[in-house]
């Protein structure tokens, strides 16, 4: 599997999309969710909630782990994914797609993240 | 000594299958080998097959091999019948418990031996011990580690899956019994022991087998739906079945009776005029649990979604009123679960009012008896 190559990603293994609109989306990486095991438990900012770059902002939990999940980004959470929610294994199967986490109106362009490459190398994976 | 982890025989195999392998005890070990939860609940429906080739074998042979035991471990080794195993504890002098065992009794009445299995991680612990506790005694304590490897079968399919491998008397294996046989031509000690709260079998075989019966294991396995599963999967099932594990739920700073298992210490056997290491301590033990309880090991439930983990506080009417030991996501019961010490007026299953601190927040608990998950029979 490779890192979709239009993403971004943090050293702390998050996924961040192109903005549109001023909004992007943020994930962890599937090499993040492989790390993790099952995720069992996924505690999301709420929408309006003022997330900031390479600070926590929700936890996720496997079976074996609790992990910190850090925000890529600065700026205003507009959206969490409700689906993963209800369904954390969503994490482990679709990382890049309907495991999704949440959505910002983001304030500041983030300018340390890596290319898709960059990330493979920084991974392993 | 070099720090570099100990492979098992089957090494190169897990890796093969894209293992997530972990350390753990000094040994590079499958974690999982896809999801822990599909690999649980194969074994919970199906069959899962292990490599648990960590665990420490130690062989005690000689006229006085059961007289040796009787006296190094808690139990009544000497009146366990050739063929049969007895799960038991070896107590420092003070009753702290130094491992969980499980002894095998082969060989015949003529020339005794016994198969002691300790926990990796306390296998060079437990050979010191038993080797001092030697002298003395016309037995032999030989170190067996290298001499096998492990692999386990487990799940409500696993008779099924054994029977198409060997002309042993399977049906005749009781539930903590062992028999030495033949399975897809390895010689191997057929035991049917595990630590997942299903019926099972543990394969004891020369290494330069193990890569053999492992494929056997799984060609015979595959159309029954057997999968191969890592420790991650162990480690749910062993504490849905309410199985402790050393480090745990047991250590030196607990007695047997601290953990509720007070029934393996036998002060009644009569080898060695009575005398056992740890007697005199677990005797005033035996007395204190009876008259002042301790803290006793319960179940706990979560009403949320977020999990308990070892060293987590529990807590009622805002006090600290015990400790989690083991918490997982349980597959089977699709909630968290944890096995926690706590204060014996909270032990009671139903008791209102108990959560756990999870990191910060007290999150609700149900308060249950263990087992969390016993098989149908």
């Amino acid at each position: 599997m490779s890192n979709p190559q239009q993403l971004r990603y943090s050293k702390e293994h998050e996924w961040l999309s192109t903005a549109e609109d001023g909004v992007s989306t943020v994930g962890i990486t599937e090499h993040a969710a492989n790390a993790l095991g099952d995720v069992v438990y996924v505690q999301l900012p709420e929408v309006g909630d003022t997330v900031t770059a390479g600070e926590t902002c929700g936890e996720l939990e496997s079976t074996k782990s609790v992990s910190d999940l850090y925000s890529p980004v600065s700026g205003e959470v507009v959206e969490a994914n409700q689906d993963v929610v209800d369904d954390p294994s969503l994490v482990n199967s679709a990382p890049f797609e309907g495991g999704w986490l949440f959505k910002v109106r983001v304030a500041e362009e983030p300018k340390d993240l890596l290319s898709a490459d960059e990330y493979t190398e920084f991974s392993g994976s | 000594m070099s720090n570099a982890p100990r492979l098992t025989a089957l090494d190169a195999l897990h890796r093969s299958l894209g293992a997530t392998m972990t350390d753990f005890a000094g040994w590079d070990m499958p974690l999982r080998y896809a999801s822990e939860r599909d690999e649980h609940n194969a074994v919970r429906t199906k069959a899962g097959l292990f490599d648990l080739s960590h665990m420490g074998e130690i062989t005690v042979t000689g006229p006085q091999a059961a007289d040796l035991l009787d006296y190094a471990l808690v139990g009544n080794i000497g009146g366990v019948a050739v063929g049969r195993a007895r799960y038991t504890m070896i107590c420092q002098e003070n009753g702290g418990i130094l491992d969980d065992l499980i002894v095998y009794r082969l060989g015949d009445t003529e020339s005794p031996e016994y198969l002691v299995v300790a926990n990796a991680g306390n296998a060079q612990v437990v050979l010191d011990a038993l080797t001092a506790r030697a002298e003395g005694f016309a037995a032999d304590v030989r170190d067996d580690r290298d001499a096998y490897a492990l692999i386990a079968v487990q799940g409500p399919e696993s008779p099924g899956i054994l029977k198409s491998l060997t002309d042993a008397d399977l049906d005749g294996l009781k539930y903590y019994a062992g028999l030495p046989g033949t399975v897809a031509g390895v010689p191997a000690l057929i035991a049917r022991t595990g630590y997942t709260g299903e019926d099972g079998f543990e394969l004891f075989v020369e290494p330069q087998y193990a890569e053999k019966l492992w494929q056997a294991l799984t060609e015979a396995g595959a159309p029954a739906g057997l999968i191969p599963c890592g420790l991650s999967c162990r480690d749910t099932l062993r504490l849905e079945a309410g199985m402790p594990l050393y480090g745990h739920e047991l250590t030196t700073a607990l007695t047997p009776f601290d953990a509720g298992l007070g029934r393996v210490v036998k002060f009644e056997k009569t080898a060695n005029g009575g005398r056992f290491v740890g007697r005199e301590a677990l005797e005033a033990a035996a007395e204190h649990a009876g008259t002042n309880p301790p803290r006793k090991l319960v179940g706990l439930v979560a009403e949320g979604r977020r999990v308990p983990r070892a060293g987590y506080q529990v807590v009622a009417g805002g006090q600290v009123i015990g400790e989690v030991t083991s918490g997982a996501p349980s597959p089977t019961l699709g909630k968290p679960i944890a096995i926690a010490y706590v204060d014996a007026e909270h032990a009671a299953p139903g008791t209102e009012g108990v959560g756990v601190d999870i990191r910060g927040a007290h999150e609700p608990y149900e308060v249950v008896a263990l087992p969390f998950y016993k098989r149908q029979k």
